[in-house]
C-alpha cells in the first residue's frame, strides 16, 4: 500500500513537472517576454537590462529552475493586460470560481445520484425514460446556451434573478464568500445551475448504468435469494457497490467543473479565474495564461491523487497489500 | 407416506423473444419429500437451473412461469407477490449458486452478511446473531471462525467461500435448499468436501435438497432420488440406484454409458450421436427421438408422459403398457 | 440465435443454399431490427439526416446567401421572425444585426459546425485507433509510455486542452490565414478526444493478441501491421463506432463553445457558436431570435446524434438484447 501511494505521488510530481515545462515554454517563447513586459517602445539598453534581470541569457535548465522556484512561491510576474501582479489577480478571483464550482458540484450530486438510482430501479417506467431523455438533453445542450436561456427566462422576461456578477460578498481573511448574503445567493443560483447541468446529466447516466450492472451481479442475486428485504438489497448492497467506482469519476468531475466554469463565467460575467483566463487568451496575456495553467493543473492532479487515496480507504480489497488470502 | 415438502405440477416456463416464444420448461412435474436429496441432472441447457430459479421465484426476465403450480407444504408459492415470496426465500427455501467467487458482496465482511441474513428472518439481537454466525462458520468447517467472521470475502479461497455461502443459505434454517451446481467452479479435490458438508449439514437440520448438477458422480454419492432432464422435460425420475444401474430411458442409458469406467478397457469414449435440440427446434413427439437408437413411429408423433416402469418413472413409449421392450 | 444454415444433410447431392450476402444479413440482423423498433432512433436519424442535408446543400437549399455582403440590406437588420409583428415573410426566422437571414445563416453555420465536428472526430479516431493498436500490439515500453500519456491527458478536462491549444495557436500566429485557423481548431478538438479510442482499441487488441490465430500468424511470418488491420480492427469497430457517434456531438458542442468564447472559427465564416455569441449581445433588448435559432439548431443536431449513439450502444450490447 505504501508502495502504491509513493508511486502515485511520483506520478503526480512528474505530471506537474511536465505541465510546468509547458507553462515555461509558453512563458518564455510565445511572443517575446521582453516585449511582453516592456512594450514595443523599449530602448535597446532597457531590453538588455531586462534580459539580464530576467536571466534570459542563462542556460535553459537554470531558467527553468528559476521559473519553477518562482512558480512555487506564486510569483508569475505582472499581467500584461492589467499591469498588476498575476498572483494577486488570481488570489482575488480564486474564491469566486471555487465557490461556483463547489456549489455546482454539490448540486449535481444531490440531484443526479437519487435520480440515477431511480432510473435504474424503475427501469422502463415512463419517468425513468423521461429522465434518460432529459439527461441526454443535458449532455447535448452547450452550457453557454443553457446559461443564455436561463438569463432570458429569469432575468429578461421575469426579472426575478440577476444575470451578471457576484452580488454582495463577505470577506473572511483573504477569501471572499457569497454564501453569507442573500444577494450573493441570488447571484449564485443561475450560474450554479448552468454549470451543474452537464455534470448532473453525467452523474445520472453513470449512476444508472453502474447500478444496472451491479443489479445483474451474482451477489445481488444471492442477496435476493437469501430473502433480504428490498431496501437492503437495493441500498445496502447495490447502491454501496455502485458508488465506489462512481466515486473516482465524480472526483475527476470537480476538475471538469473548474474548467467549464470558464464558459459559465463568460456568460454571467462571473468574476472568477475562468473569465480572467479567457480575457488573458484573447489578449495574449502570457503570464496569466501560464499561471492559470499551472494552478489549475495543480488542482486537478491533487484531486486525482486524493481520489486514489480515497479508493484505498473505501475498497477493502485494496486494504490487505497483495495477500488476497488464499487460506 | 408423508406429505411432500415441495410439489411441482405441470410447470411451464417460457421466454418471449422477438423471434417467438421459447418454451424452456415444458410440463415438469416432480415432488421432493422432507429431508430428501433430489438430484437434477442433464446437459447444459436442459433446464435444470431454470427449474431451481422458478422454484425460488427468481427467473430472469423476460422469462416467466406460463402455467403450472409450485406448492411448498401444500401452499402455492408460484403466484405470490414479491414481498411474500421474499419472506419465503431464505427462511423456507435457501439457495446456493455456482460461482463462490462472485456470490459474496466484496465490500462487506462475511460476518456482516451473515448477521444481516440472520436478523432478517429470525428474531435475534445483533450479538445473538453474531454468535450464531460464528457457530455457522464453525459448522461449515471454517477454522478460527471467531477471527474470520470479520474478514472480507477476498480473504477466503474459493472452497472457503463456498462454505460461507452454504452457511448463509442455512442461516435461517430453511426446509429446502436449491443448490445450483455448487461444486462446478471448484477444484476436484475440494468438490468432495463441499458435497459431503452439504449433505451432512442438511441431514442434521432435516433440510431437503434439490441438487442441480451435470456430474453423475456427485449424484451417485449424494442423492436419494434423481431426475434426468432433457430439452426442458423430465426424461426419467426415480431412486438413484435404480436410475444409475437400471436406466429405463435410452437417454439415461446413453448418459451412463458415456461415463468412462476405470476398470474398462476401451479405446474410445462412448457418446450419444447428435446434440440436444435448441429451444426453437424441439422435435414433435418425444424430444429425444432423433437420437434414440430404439425409436419407433409413436415416438415421433406423441409426446410420452411419465410412465411407471419398476421403481422409476420414465417418459418413454418403450415402457408403455403392452409395448414390447426393445432395449 | 440467428437462423444460420446448419448445412443441409438431407440427401446426397443436396443443393447447399448460398450464404446471404452482407447487406442481407445486416437487414435481418438484430441491429436493424432494434432500429426499426425504436421510434427514438428513427426520429433521431431523420432529424440528423435533415440537418446534414440542409447543411451540405446549403447553397441550394437556403433562401439567401448570408455571406454575400452585397445582398445584405441594413434596413432589414434585427427583424423578428415572420410570424411576429414587424417580421417579413422574406426572412422566415428573422435577421441578425447585419441584416442576414437567420434561416440561411443557420444552414451555413451548421455546415461549418458539422465540418469541424466531423473532421475533429475523424482525426482523433485515426490517431486514437492507431495508437491503441500500436500500444496493444507492441506492448512493453511503447505500451507503457502511450498509456502514461493517456492517463495524463485524461486527467485534464478536454475543454481546457482545446482552449489552450487554440489560444496558443492564436497567440503564436495572430494573423494566420483562415485555413490555418481551421486546422488549429480541428487539432485542438481532436487532441482532447483521442484518448478514449486509444484505450478501447488497446483493450481489444490485448484480448485478440493472445488468441491463437494471432500467434499462429506471427509464427508464419505475417507482418504485425497486417494482423492488426485485418483481424483486430474489425473486432473493435463496434465500440469505436459508438464512441465516434457520441464524440461527434461532443465535438460539435466543443466547436460551438470555442466559437462562443471567441476562439473558434474565424469570424468571416460564422458557425452556430459564433452566431450564438453575436446574438448574446442583443438578448437584453428583447431580440431573442438571433441567439435562440442557432442554439436550437445546435441542440437539435447534438441531441439527435447523441440519441443515435445511445441507441447504437444499446443495440450493439449483447447483454441488453
Amino acid at each position: 500500500m505504501l508502495a502504491f501511494i509513493l508511486r502515485r505521488m511520483g506520478q503526480a510530481i512528474l505530471v506537474m513537472l511536465t505541465v510546468a515545462f509547458v507553462a515555461f515554454m509558453i512563458f518564455q517563447y510565445v511572443g517575446d517576454p521582453v516585449t511582453n513586459l516592456l512594450g514595443q517602445d523599449a530602448t535597446p539598453e532597457q531590453r538588455i537590462q531586462l534580459r539580464k534581470d530576467l536571466g534570459l541569457d542563462e542556460p535553459f535548465p537554470v531558467q527553468f529552475a528559476r521559473f519553477i522556484g518562482n512558480a512555487v512561491q506564486g510569483e508569475f510576474g505582472l499581467s500584461l493586460r492589467q499591469g498588476r501582479k498575476v498572483s494577486t489577480l488570481i488570489a482575488e478571483r480564486l474564491p469566486a470560481t471555487m465557490e461556483l464550482a463547489m456549489t455546482a458540484g454539490v448540486l449535481a450530486l444531490v440531484v443526479g445520484i437519487p435520480l440515477g438510482v431511480y432510473a435504474a430501479l424503475k427501469r422502463g417506467s415512463f419517468l425513468s425514460q423521461a429522465l434518460m431523455t432529459f439527461s441526454l438533453l443535458g449532455v447535448s445542450l452547450p452550457s453557454c446556451l443553457f446559461g443564455i436561456l436561463l438569463i432570458l427566462i429569469f432575468a429578461v422576461t421575469f426579472k426575478i434573478l440577476p444575470s451578471f456578477g457576484r452580488g454582495d460578498v463577505v470577506a473572511i481573511g483573504s477569501w471572499t464568500t457569497g454564501y453569507l448574503t442573500v444577494d450573493g445567493w441570488k447571484h449564485l443560483v443561475l450560474p450554479a445551475i448552468t454549470l451543474s447541468l452537464a455534470n448532473m446529466a453525467l452523474v445520472l447516466r453513470l449512476v444508472r448504468s453502474e447500478m444496472l450492472e451491479v443489479l445483474r451481479t451474482d451477489y445481488i442475486k444471492f442477496a435476493r435469494a437469501r430473502g433480504l428485504n428490498i431496501r437492503a438489497v437495493h441500498f445496502g448492497h447495490a447502491l454501496k457497490n455502485t458508488l465506489v467506482p462512481v466515486m473516482t469519476i465524480m472526483g475527476l468531475q470537480l476538475g471538469q467543473l473548474i474548467a467549464f466554469a470558464i464558459i459559465t463565467e463568460t456568460v454571467f460575467q462571473w468574476p472568477g479565474m475562468g473569465l480572467l483566463f479567457i480575457q488573458a487568451v484573447q489578449f495574449a496575456d502570457i503570464p496569466v495564461m501560464a499561471a492559470y495553467l499551472l494552478l489549475v493543473s495543480g488542482i486537478f492532479v491533487s484531486i486525482n491523487l486524493l481520489v486514489d487515496m480515497l479508493y484505498l480507504v473505501v475498497d477493502p480489497r485494496l486494504h490487505v497489500d497483495g495477500k488476497a488470502g488464499a487460506h | 407416506m408423508t406429505a411432500p415438502l415441495l410439489e411441482v405440477r405441470n410447470l411451464r416456463v417460457e421466454f418471449p423473444t422477438r423471434r417467438g416464444t421459447l418454451l424452456a420448461l415444458d410440463d415438469i412435474s416432480f415432488d421432493i419429500a422432507p429431508g430428501e436429496i433430489l438430484g437434477v441432472v442433464g446437459e447444459s441447457g436442459a433446464g435444470k437451473s431454470l427449474t431451481g430459479a422458478a422454484i425460488i421465484g427468481l427467473l430472469d426476465p423476460p422469462g416467466r412461469i406460463a402455467s403450472g403450480e409450485i406448492r411448498l407444504e401444500g401452499k402455492r408459492i408460484d403466484n405470490l407477490g414479491y414481498e411474500e415470496m421474499r419472506r419465503i426465500r431464505g427462511r423456507q427455501i435457501g439457495a446456493i449458486f455456482q460461482d463462490p467467487l462472485t456470490s459474496l458482496n466484496p465490500l462487506y465482511t462475511v460476518g456482516r452478511q451473515l448477521v444481516e441474513t440472520i436478523t432478517t428472518h429470525l428474531p435475534m439481537s445483533q450479538s445473538e446473531a453474531r454468535k450464531r454466525a460464528i457457530e455457522l462458520l464453525e459448522q461449515t468447517g471454517i477454522p478460527a471462525a471467531a477471527q474470520r467472521v470479520d474478514q472480507y470475502p477476498h480473504q477466503f479461497s474459493g472452497g472457503m467461500r463456498q462454505r460461507v455461502v452454504i452457511a448463509l443459505a442455512l442461516a435461517a434454517k430453511p426446509k429446502l435448499i436449491v443448490a445450483d451446481e455448487p461444486t462446478t467452479a471448484l477444484d476436484v479435490s475440494i468438490q468432495a468436501q463441499i458435497i459431503s458438508l452439504l449433505k451432512s449439514l442438511c441431514k442434521e437440520q432435516g433440510a431437503a435438497v434439490m441438487l442441480v448438477t451435470h456430474d453423475m458422480g456427485v449424484i451417485a454419492e449424494t442423492c436419494d432420488r434423481v431426475a434426468v432432464m432433457y430439452a426442458g422435460r423430465i426424461a426419467e425420475i426415480g431412486p438413484v440406484q435404480d436410475v444409475i444401474h437400471k436406466p429405463a430411458h435410452p437417454y439415461t442409458t446413453g448418459l451412463m454409458g458415456s461415463i468412462p469406467a476405470m476398470d474398462e478397457d476401451r479405446e474410445r469414449l462412448l457418446q450419444i450421436d447428435g446434440s440436444m435440440p435448441r429451444l426453437n427446434n424441439i422435435p414433435t413427439g418425444c424430444a429425444y427421438n432423433p437420437r434414440c437408437p430404439s425409436v419407433f413411429d409413436r415416438c415421433r408423433v406423441e409426446r410420452p408422459n411419465l410412465i411407471q416402469a419398476g421403481a422409476t418413472r420414465v417418459a418413454c413409449w418403450l415402457h408403455a403398457e403392452g409395448q414390447e421392450n426393445r432395449a | 440465435m440467428s437462423s444460420s444454415s446448419d448445412g443441409a444433410t438431407t440427401g446426397s447431392a443436396a443443393v447447399i443454399p448460398k450464404a446471404p450476402g452482407r447487406l442481407a444479413r445486416f437487414f435481418d440482423g438484430d441491429v436493424w431490427h432494434s432500429f426499426c423498433n425504436s421510434p427514438m432512433a428513427i426520429l433521431a436519424a431523420v432529424i440528423a439526416f435533415i440537418c446534414v442535408f440542409c447543411s451540405l446543400f446549403a447553397p441550394w437549399v437556403a433562401p439567401h446567401n448570408p455571406f454575400d455582403l452585397a445582398s445584405l440590406e441594413l434596413i432589414d437588420a434585427r427583424l423578428p421572425p415572420a410570424w411576429i409583428e414587424g417580421g417579413k415573410s422574406k426572412y422566415l426566422l428573422g435577421t441578425d444585426d447585419q441584416g442576414r437571414d437567420l434561416l440561411s445563416a443557420l444552414m451555413y453555420g451548421a455546415r461549418i459546425s458539422l465540418f469541424v465536428g466531423l473532421a475533429s472526430v475523424f482525426v482523433s479516431l485515426v490517431v486514437g485507433v492507431s495508437l491503441g493498436l500500436l500500444s496493444g500490439f507492441a506492448g512493453g515500453k511503447v505500451d507503457a509510455f502511450i498509456m502514461r500519456v493517456c492517463d495524463v491527458m485524461l486527467s485534464f478536462p478536454s475543454l481546457l486542452v482545446a482552449l489552450l491549444i487554440d489560444g496558443l495557436g492564436k497567440a503564436m500566429f495572430p494573423n494566420a490565414p483562415d485555413a490555418l485557423a481551421y486546422a488549429v481548431l480541428i487539432v485542438a478538438i481532436s487532441l482532447s478526444g483521442w484518448v478514449q479510442y486509444a484505450r478501447t482499441v488497446r483493450g481489444s487488441t490485448l484480448v485478440e493478441r493472445n488468441k491463437e490465430y494471432v500467434q499462429a500468424a506471427r509464427v508464419i511470418g505475417v507482418k504485425p501491421s497486417r494482423i492488426m488491420v485485418r483481424h483486430v480492427l474489425p473486432n473493435v469497430l463496434g465500440p469505436v463506432l459508438v464512441l465516434a457517434t457520441i464524440q461527434v456531438a461532443f465535438a460539435i458542442i466543443a466547436e460551438a463553445t470555442l466559437s462562443f468564447l471567441g476562439l473558434g472559427v474565424p469570424p468571416t465564416s460564422p458557425s452556430l457558436g459564433t452566431l450564438i455569441r453575436v446574438g448574446n449581445d442583443f438578448l437584453f433588448s428583447g431580440e431573442w431570435w438571433i441567439t435562440i435559432w442557432p442554439g436550437a439548431m445546435l441542440v437539435l443536431i447534438a441531441l439527435s446524434v447523441n440519441l443515435l449513439g445511445d441507441w447504437l450502444r444499446d443495440a450493439l450490447n449483447p447483454r441488453l438484447r
